[in-house]
This record gives C-alpha cells, sequence and structure tokens, in this order.
C-alpha cells in the first residue's frame, strides 16, 4: 500500500497541493491491492518518477528558462530528468514552454499524440497556461490544457528555473501516486483508451502530405 | 596470472563425471550465454551511468545525484521506465522490419561483445580467425539501422539510415586495415594468442610508429563506428531529431541505446587488447621485479582499466568536438584514413620483414 | 529626419505628385500610380536598404504601406506612404524586385490587411493559416471568423500571383513551388535546431538542399494588433517579449519612440542607464548565440560554458531589474528603478572575469579544426544581398556591411563612447560567428568606459500617467543584439497608438536563408540558422 509520496531532500510539508495528491493516495486505497502487484508497482513508480526524459519543446521566451536548467547552474541532470529527447516517441512529459497560438496548437496536439504512454504535460509561464499577457489576442490559445491535458502548471513569465524544477519535482510526486499495474488513477477505462489508442487523429487520409509535417 | 581456464576446465570434468559430454556442452553454452547477457547489460548501465557522469563533470555539472550515492542507481530507474513505456506501431511502417531492426543491432552487438578476452581463460568466442568474427559480426549492426530507418516509413528515419549506411560501411575499413596491421605484427587471428604475444610489451610499444598511428587510426574509425560524435551524423540531434530511430519508442529504442553505449564498449575494448595488451599486465622486459607487482594486479582489472580509460578518451572527443558534415565524413576517410591505413600496412611489413620491431 | 530638406527638393523633382505631410517625423504621401516609378528611381539613387515596410490602415484613405528607405553610401533617409483608397481590392505594385527584403514583408502586409501585390511572384499567407478568414490587422476585423481551428493545416504548394494584365485588370496565376519528384522534408516547426518554431520546408537531392520554402507564424502572438488597443505603458511590457534576448533594447526602442513623440529629453543618468544596459543584454545574448551555435553543431560542452557565462551577466541584471530574461526595466521617460548598489561593483568584477574567459571559447571552439572547416565557406552572403535583403546586425556586419545603428544614427550616450564597429568581409558563417565574439568585447569596453562616471541626476522623469501623443508618424531604431530593432508608431492623438509597428531583426536573416542555403548540405543549413542568430517569437511578433 503505497504511504505518502516522498521527494529526497524536501520535506513533504514544503510542497503546495499536497490535498491533490493525497486524494489520488486516497483512491489507491479504496479498492485495496495485492501485495505483490503493490510492491512491484512501487518499484515501477519509483523508476518511472525519477526517469523523467523531457522533450526538447519550446515556442518561445520560457524555452530558454528551460534551457537554463539543463545548464550548468540549475542542472536538472540531478533529477534524472536530463536526457531531453527531440524525438516525440522517446520523451516522457512535454514542457509547454511558451505561447500555443492557433497555428501552432494543432502542431501540439499532434507531439502530444506522438508521444509514447505514459506521457505527461506540464504548462510552463502565464501564456501555456492562460494565454498570458496575449490573452486577448486573435491567433492565442487561451490555455493549452483546451487542447491536452496538463499535469503540472508553473506560473510566472517566465518562471524562474527554480520554480521549474519545483513544477518537475511535483510531477515526479505525481507520478509516484499513480498506479502502474491496474490502470486505477488513469481518467478512462481501458476499452476507451484502447479504442482512442487506435482512433486516426487526422482527418485527411492522404498520408503522403502530412507525414512529418508535425513532427518534423 | 591467475588462469581462469583453470576453473571452467574444472567444472567441465565435473559435469563430464555427473552427465553425458553433449548435454555438459550444452549446458555450459545456456550458463554462459546467461552470463554473458547479464555482464552485457550490467556493462550498459556502467557505461550510461559513465557517460552520464563524464559528460557533467566535462561540463560543469554534478550529473545525476538524486537517486542512490552519487546517483548511481539512476540508470536502474531508467531501465524500469523503458520497460513500461508504450512500443508504438507506426501506421504505413514495414511492421515485420520494423520490429525485427533493433533485434539485429542488439545481436550484431551481443556477438561482437562474445569476442573480447576478458581475462586469461575467460574468453567466450576465441578460434583462430577471431579478428575476421568479430569484423563480420560488428558490421551486421548496419544492416540493423537501414533496416529501421528503412522501414518507418519517415523521411528523418531515411536520411539518417542512409547517412549511416555510408559512414559506418566506410570506415569498416580503417578499422579493418588498422587491426590487420597488427595482425601483420602478431601473424595469428586468435584474440587469445595476440594478448599472450604482448607478454614483453604492448603491440603499441612494440610496434612503435607504424603501430602507434594504427592506434590513432583505429581509434577514429572506431568511434565513427559505433556513431559517436564527432561522427554521430546518423542521429545528428539537431539535425535529424534522432536519425533512424526517430520512430522508436519504448524498449526497441533502448536497444538502440543500449547498442550504443556497449558497442562502444567494444570497440574502446578491442582497441585495449590489440594495441595495449588487454588483460596483460605492464610488462618491461628485464625489470623482473616491476613485473611481478604487476602481475600481482588480476588481469580483468587489467583489461577494464584499459578499456575504460579508451571509453573515457572517447566521450571526453564526443563532448567537446562539433559534428562533421556528412562530405568531410567520407573525404577523411576516403581521402586521408585508408591511404594512410594502407602506407601504414606497409611499413608495418617493411619493420616485421627486417626485424625492426621490438 | 535630418537630411529632409535637401531631399524634398530631389523627391518633388523627381515626381510631383508626391506630397509632403509634417507630423511626427514627415513622410512623402505618393498616389499608387506613381509610387512604382519613384520606387525604382530612389532605387536607382542609391537607396538601397529598405529598412522597414509597414502595412497600415488608414480607414477612409484605404490601406497602404509606408517604406522607409535608407541610402547606404550617404546615409539619407526617407519616409514613403502610399495607399489605395478601394478597401475591398487593394492593390499596391510590388517592390520586391528592387529590394529583396519586401519579399516577405509584402506577405506580411498582405496576410494583416489583404494588400494584394501586383507582381509579387508568391503571396502566399505567411503568419496566418492558409484558411484563416479575413485580415486580422484591418480596423473592422471580427474576432469571432476565426475560432481556434484544431484540424491539421494542409500545405498550399501552389503559390499564387497577381499580375497585371494591359487593360488594368489582374489575374490570379499559380506557381507550383515543388515538383512531385522532389525530395521535401520538412524540418521544424518542432526541431531542435530552428530556434523555436520556425518551419523550413526543404528539398533535397541526396544531402544538397535545392530549395528552401520558410513557413513562419507558428508564435505568431498578435502583438501589434494588440497594442492598438493599449495604452501607451501598456505596450511596452510586450516589446520585451517579442525577442527576449533584445528585451532591454527593444522597450528603449519603443521608450525612445514615444519620448521622441511627446518631446521629453531624458536624463544624463538615465541614458548612461540605458546603455550599459542594453550592452550588458547584448552580451548576454551573443553568449546565448554562442551556446546555442555550438550545441547546434554538436559540441555540447561550449553550450554549458555559454550558459555557465550568462548566469553572471543575468546576476547583474536581476539585481537590479528583478528579472532574468523579461527584464521591463525602461520606462516612458525613464526606468524603473534606480540601479541597485552594487551594480557598478558587480559590473567591474563582470568585466574584469569576462575578457579571459573568451580566450576559452577561442581555445575550445573557434581554434577547432572541425568547428573552421563546417563554418568557412559556408552560408555565404554576399554584401549586396545583405543590403538588398536587410540583414542587419552581426550577419550584416560579417558581410562588410556597416550597419551598426549605433554608429549611423548615434542614440543614448554610444556617440560619446569610442568603439569599433566590427565587420569582415568573408560573409560566411565565421565570420558572422566572429563578429558576435568581437562584439561581446566591444560590449565591454562600452561598459567600462561607462560604468564609473554614471552622473547623478533623476532615473524617472516626471511623466503624466495618462499619455496622448500628437497625431503623427515616428520611427525609432536601436541596434538589437541581433541587428536593427526598429519601432514604426502611428497615433492619432488618442492615448493609444493607431498603428505600432515592430520593424523585426529576425525577418530580414530568415528571408536570406534560401538565397544563402541552396546548394548547402543539411547540416549546413543548421549551422547558417545557428549563425544567422533568429530568435522566432521576434519574426513572428
Amino acid at each position: 500500500m503505497k504511504r505518502n509520496v516522498n521527494i529526497k531532500s524536501m520535506k513533504y510539508e514544503d510542497f503546495n497541493d499536497n490535498e491533490y495528491i493525497e486524494q489520488m493516495l486516497k483512491e489507491l486505497r479504496e479498492n485495496g491491492t495485492n501485495v505483490i502487484i503493490g510492491c512491484l508497482d512501487d518499484v515501477i513508480e519509483w523508476g518511472r518518477s525519477n526517469s523523467l526524459w523531457p522533450l526538447t519543446f519550446a515556442t518561445s521566451c520560457c524555452g530558454i528558462e528551460f534551457m537554463a536548467i539543463g545548464a550548468a547552474r540549475y542542472d536538472f541532470a540531478r533529477f534524472g530528468f536530463e536526457v531531453a529527447r527531440s524525438s516525440p516517441r522517446q520523451a516522457d512529459f512535454i514542457m509547454v514552454a511558451g505561447t500555443i497560438t492557433h497555428k501552432m496548437a494543432p502542431v501540439l496536439k499532434r507531439l502530444y499524440d506522438q508521444m509514447a504512454d505514459p506521457k505527461y504535460v506540464i504548462a510552463t509561464g502565464g501564456c501555456a497556461i492562460s494565454g498570458g499577457p496575449f490573452k486577448k489576442s486573435y491567433h492565442v490559445v487561451d490555455g493549452v490544457d483546451k487542447i491536452i491535458p496538463v499535469d503540472v502548471y508553473i506560473p510566472g513569465c517566465p518562471p524562474r528555473p527554480e520554480a521549474m524544477l519545483y513544477g518537475l519535482m511535483q510531477l515526479q510526486r505525481k507520478v509516484k501516486a499513480q498506479r502502474f499495474l491496474g490502470g486505477l488513477n488513469k481518467g478512462i477505462s481501458e476499452k476507451e483508451y484502447e479504442r482512442r489508442l487506435r482512433e486516426d487523429t487526422n482527418k485527411v487520409e492522404d498520408y503522403r502530405e502530412y507525414d512529418e509535417s508535425g513532427m518534423a | 596470472m591467475f588462469d581462469f581456464g583453470i576453473l571452467t576446465n574444472w567444472i567441465h570434468t565435473q559435469l563430464t563425471s555427473v552427465m553425458s559430454e553433449g548435454l555438459a556442452i550444452f549446458l555450459e553454452c545456456v550458463i554462459i550465454g546467461v552470463l554473458l547477457l547479464l555482464l552485457y547489460v550490467i556493462i550498459a548501465i556502467i557505461m550510461i551511468y559513465m557517460e552520464r557522469k563524464v559528460c557533467a563533470a566535462f561540463q560543469c555539472r554534478l550529473g545525476p545525484t538524486r537517486v542512490g550515492p552519487w546517483g548511481s542507481v539512476q540508470v536502474i530507474c531508467d531501465v524500469f521506465k523503458m520497460l513500461t513505456k508504450e512500443i508504438i506501431t507506426i501506421r504505413h511502417s514495414d511492421k515485420f522490419l520494423y520490429n525485427l531492426a533493433p533485434y539485429i543491432v542488439i545481436l550484431a552487438s551481443v556477438m561482437a561483445f562474445a569476442c573480447i578476452p576478458i581475462s586469461r581463460g575467460l574468453e567466450i568466442l576465441d578460434f583462430n580467425v577471431g579478428v575476421l568474427f568479430f569484423m563480420a559480426a560488428s558490421s551486421i549492426g548496419i544492416v540493423g539501422i537501414l533496416l529501421a530507418g528503412w522501414s518507418s516509413n519517415s523521411k528523418y528515419s531515411l536520411i539518417g539510415a542512409m547517412r549511416s549506411g555510408a559512414q559506418m560501411i566506410s570506415y569498416e575499413l580503417s578499422v579493418g586495415l588498422s587491426i590487420l596491421t597488427i595482425v601483420v605484427l602478431t601473424d595469428t587471428m586468435q584474440f587469445s594468442e595476440i594478448v599472450m604475444r604482448q607478454a614483453d610489451g604492448w603491440f603499441i610499444f612494440k610496434g612503435h610508429i607504424p603501430a602507434v598511428i594504427a592506434f590513432v587510426i583505429y581509434l577514429i574509425a572506431g568511434n565513427a563506428e559505433v556513431n559517436r560524435g564527432p561522427f554521430d551524423l546518423p542521429e545528428a540531434e539537431s539535425e535529424l531529431t534522432a536519425g533512424y530511430h526517430t520512430e522508436y519508442s519504448g524498449m526497441h529504442f533502448g536497444l538502440f541505446y543500449v547498442a550504443e553505449f556497449v558497442n562502444l564498449f567494444i570497440i574502446s575494448s578491442i582497441a585495449a587488447t590489440i594495441f595495449l595488451g588487454g588483460w596483460m599486465p605492464l610488462h618491461i622486459p628485464g625489470l623482473d621485479g616491476f613485473n611481478a607487482v604487476m602481475d600481482a594486479i588480476p588481469g580483468f582489472i587489467w583489461f577494464f582499466a584499459k578499456a575504460f580509460f579508451i571509453v573515457w578518451l572517447l566521450m571526453w572527443i564526443k563532448w567537446t568536438f562539433p559534428r562533421l558534415r556528412i562530405d568531410q565524413i567520407l573525404t577523411l576517410e576516403w581521402k586521408y584514413l585508408v591511404p594512410i591505413g594502407l602506407l601504414n600496412l606497409l611499413l608495418m611489413v617493411i619493420v616485421v620483414v627486417f626485424k625492426l620491431h621490438f | 529626419m535630418d537630411n529632409t530638406i535637401d531631399i524634398k527638393d530631389r523627391i518633388a523633382a523627381m515626381e510631383p505628385s508626391a506630397v509632403w505631410s509634417d507630423a511626427g517625423d514627415g513622410m512623402f504621401r505618393v498616389p499608387v500610380s506613381s509610387f512604382r516609378g519613384l520606387a525604382e528611381k530612389l532605387h536607382n539613387e542609391g537607396f538601397d536598404f529598405l529598412r522597414s515596410l509597414t502595412g497600415i490602415d488608414w480607414g477612409e484613405d484605404g490601406l497602404g504601406c509606408v517604406y522607409h528607405l535608407e541610402n547606404t553610401a550617404t546615409g539619407e533617409n526617407i519616409v514613403l506612404g502610399t495607399a489605395d483608397p478601394d478597401r475591398e481590392n487593394a492593390c499596391l505594385p510590388s517592390v520586391h524586385d528592387l529590394w529583396k527584403g519586401a519579399n516577405f514583408n509584402e506577405r506580411e502586409a498582405y496576410d494583416f490587411f489583404g494588400i494584394k501585390f501586383i507582381g509579387h511572384p508568391d503571396l502566399r499567407r505567411f503568419f496566418l493559416r492558409d484558411d484563416w478568414k479575413g485580415y486580422p490587422l484591418r480596423k473592422d476585423y471580427d474576432m469571432s471568423l476565426n475560432p481556434l481551428n484544431m484540424e491539421n493545416e494542409g500545405n498550399e504548394d501552389m503559390a499564387p500571383s497577381y499580375e497585371m494584365t494591359s487593360d488594368g485588370s489582374y489575374i490570379l496565376k499559380r506557381h507550383p513551388l515543388f515538383d512531385d519528384q522532389e525530395y521535401v522534408i520538412n524540418i521544424g516547426p518542432q526541431h531542435p535546431a530552428t530556434h523555436g518554431v520556425l518551419r523550413f520546408r526543404v528539398s533535397l537531392e541526396g544531402e544538397t538542399i535545392k530549395k528552401i520554402d520558410v513557413h513562419s507564424g507558428y508564435i505568431h502572438r498578435g502583438i501589434e494588433k494588440l497594442c492598438e488597443s493599449c495604452t501607451y505603458p501598456q505596450t511596452l511590457g510586450f516589446t520585451d517579449r517579442l525577442d527576449y534576448l533584445g528585451a532591454m533594447q527593444n522597450r528603449h526602442a519603443l521608450c525612445a519612440c514615444i519620448e521622441k513623440a511627446m518631446g521629453l529629453e531624458v536624463s544624463e543618468r538615465i541614458q548612461y542607464i540605458r546603455t550599459i544596459m542594453d550592452e550588458l543584454q547584448r552580451i548576454d545574448s551573443h553568449l546565448l548565440f554562442i551556446a546555442c551555435l555550438c550545441q547546434d553543431m554538436g559540441a555540447l560542452e561550449v553550450f554549458f560554458l555559454g550558459f555557465r557565462d550568462r548566469e553572471k551577466v543575468l546576476d547583474i541584471l536581476e539585481q537590479t531589474t528583478g528579472g532574468r530574461l523579461i527584464q521591463t526595466y525602461n520606462t516612458i521617460g525613464g526606468v524603473q528603478a534606480d540601479i541597485h548598489p552594487e551594480f557598478v561593483k558587480k559590473t567591474k568584477e563582470f568585466i574584469r572575469y569576462m575578457r579571459p574567459k573568451l580566450k576559452e571559447y577561442d581555445d575550445i571552439f573557434t581554434g577547432n579544426i572541425i568547428a573552421r572547416n563546417r563554418l568557412i565557406g559556408t552560408g555565404v552572403l554576399s554584401r549586396e544581398d545583405a543590403i538588398s535583403f536587410g540583414a542587419t546586425g552581426g550577419t550584416g556586419r560579417a558581410s562588410g556591411w556597416a550597419c551598426d545603428v549605433r554608429k549611423r544614427h548615434p542614440y543614448a550616450m554610444y556617440g560619446k563612447v569610442d568603439f569599433k564597429e566590427i565587420t569582415f568581409t568573408e560573409g560566411d558563417c565565421f565570420a558572422r560567428y566572429m563578429v558576435r565574439i568581437k562584439e561581446i568585447e566591444q560590449s565591454l569596453n562600452i561598459i567600462e568606459q561607462l560604468i564609473d562616471n554614471i552622473p547623478d541626476g533623476e532615473y524617472q522623469m516626471k511623466v503624466k500617467p495618462v499619455i496622448k501623443l500628437p497625431a503623427g508618424s515616428w520611427y525609432t531604431a536601436v541596434e538589437g543584439s541581433r541587428g536593427e530593432f526598429g519601432v514604426f508608431l502611428e497615433s492619432r492623438g488618442d492615448k493609444s497608438p493607431y498603428r505600432l509597428k515592430f520593424r523585426s531583426t529576425g525577418l530580414p536573416l530568415v528571408s536570406c536563408i534560401d538565397t544563402i542555403a541552396r546548394d548547402a548540405k543539411i547540416a549546413d543549413l543548421i549551422a547558417i540558422g545557428g549563425t544567422l542568430d533568429y530568435v522566432v517569437p521576434d519574426i513572428d511578433r
């Protein structure tokens, strides 16, 4: 059975939004679980939470700060985030760093679809969360959560690297509070999931034209 | 120097005393196979961890620190992650080849890995044309990479695969030539024999000028052979996103990833074996006391120390040097390394014929 | 501007129908019918640099464009305005053959205002989707026309162009961009080496590039339209987010433009602080340039060195402004806060620290044989092309064009400090790289000259909370981190601008990429893109 999720060298009370994590854990406890599966699950979640590889994705200002946390002073390699993959197939989470415009929105959705499960989304900065200063623009999406499900929000314009690391740790906590086997914390049923997986997201069938325009 | 052959022979006699010889050999093969794969995985984990720490050190960073002491368990986490990650099937891809490709790459890598003599008596594949077998086995990997690029139905993958085809096949030549130079010196192609001949001095010292040239060529070509920077064109991150494995996810990608690192280790350990004496300790003829002290250190430590030293050297090069362009890579090979390699071979023949070596 | 008196007579001689209007900086209003002829004459006279091309919705006067021209030999400037009163079917003659830089700018004006440029070879939308309805920067644009469309965008492979027939009507022609047999790959919008979300469609033959089609607008945020509904102090916030590596300079340009329109003279202390801040920002940007170029080329170690040193600049900036990337420091008539007590000490420390570090970059990257082989001789941009495209900044200077705004039109303290304008003649990637390295040194020199003599005085002039500018139009340019960053401001006497256009530093840089990257390899494209040093949000605005 899962106890509280802990992050090395940061106290549980120092985190915000503990209620959310507790709610997730409560859901887990309700059904009870097999000891062996539970232990195996703990190991898997421990592994997954410590090896989250980001997709190198940045549209604007926050992208530079994203590079800064990869660089020497902030160094997110310490947490195991370091292997930034350029191919969405190999990434574990996408850090939406920057404004998402109307023209970019289908591309972002496509990138998200191209990622392999389990995958997570972090909305970084005011623009990705709500449209930020450009909310009233004719060409800006007011919040990426309208397009793809968001796991962690990191506010700021742009957020400081420390804030980004905090957000990444929150994501680690969330991953730890999930259950890989049994699919309890998933929002949709296994069948629905399978169906959506097979669903073709391209409206147009002619694949010659659309082959790599999203990812590439 | 402890000979592990005594141990293995003892196991063999024990087994044959309780069962028929055929069964015993079969059993031994299974055990060795399992051990080989285990060692392969351990080497992969060590290599990935080393890569992260070494590159962090070169880049004024810390590298992984959170999981385990100094982040040493980091790679285990990655393995769990990889294993539980979805393997995506691509529409419009050639499914059979697409799924086959990573296994070909890993197969080639394991076969080449089996050739490495780790210590005296710890050779898995050791026969009279071992060098030839090693060359043949390691080049199967190219097929896997080409298949991966072709079957993914992605233009980036295809360009990556074409690059790797052009690059790896070319550099195979230089690797072959520089190994051949040493074969001329030793007149044997058996890895264990090559190591034994270095008892009175490593080949890089014995063969002096031609051996040093061959060593440098081997390092360059070997680095290119395993697609490591500055020759990492097939997966050039900033050009082709991830090159030939762009479309691979989950453990299929993991196999490519692991094979890349173990291939680096294989190339390094072959360099250590044929140029730096493999598990043979440093012997200086005439200094018996010194030689005895060196002999006290077990062979496999010598071997791993040498191999990892070369790995470290290649990592240093990778993280510092910018990437070459495809035409520059081919120019370097065909206009410089191959002619130099051929002349060097000639030079070595002259050295051997006139007994100019030590 | 200074030389308008002399040029006025010449224009009057050339084209009698041109009318001088005096509001603001002043401009010549030319009827559409005679515009093309005048443009040709001016081009032949030596006005070879199109600084800025701005589309404007002039209401009942119709839709038009404002052209800022400069004669690079004599330094003369001239502003032309022309408009077609037919709003439904506005047509202007294209000048893309006179100034190559007009190509993308005209596409932008078509995209925003629906102005058809007759004779333009490729009049597709540039920033917005091909299926976008309406023209967003027109004053009568209806926001509800274009809800979020999540369908994947198709690729329009037929480029439309409008041509005039002998009877005065226009016909629409379409030309294919790529043949069926061409191997076209997509680079971007999500690609590690496009520095943001720029997209190239590249036609390849083997690894050799045959043609590049630039797609932009993936980060088009409609800042210019947003500004029209903001008061002047509110517009300042957007400038920092345009080119986030030139936040200080961008905001400096807008503040200077508004101050010029207000007739406000800022105190010497403010000028000093702004100059020092601009230069610190330039160092920051150039360090990031080196870092990113090296990363793109595979030398990851230098990436970390660049970021290590960049953090030192950010520390200094952060202490005073409170921001790492978005500084929000300049205000109309001053700066947000006085410099931090430790600012002078820390800046001096940084100068001492930085000079030897430059040597380190030289050792590890500049002298590297692979880097030299990759950079020398690739992506050569000739001086004529650089001027014609309007590729300013380090790119232009690497091609031998002394285009530094700090020297051409000195502002703030730049007229009084002693620094060298770095120019090279090769115009290749290596020259572009070297310009930046050397400019870091020059920036350090400038700061060194100023840092000890910051005069006392107020850091913020007295400015009314609601600012109304007189009617007129103004253009102010500063030397941004990657070229001339200009602000064109048209006011109708309101408390918010009628039209605010930012002359992007990156757009001309991207427009020349097709010319210089042809027959190069894919890997060269990455190096060329890296050394051109554009920032995508600055292109898209």
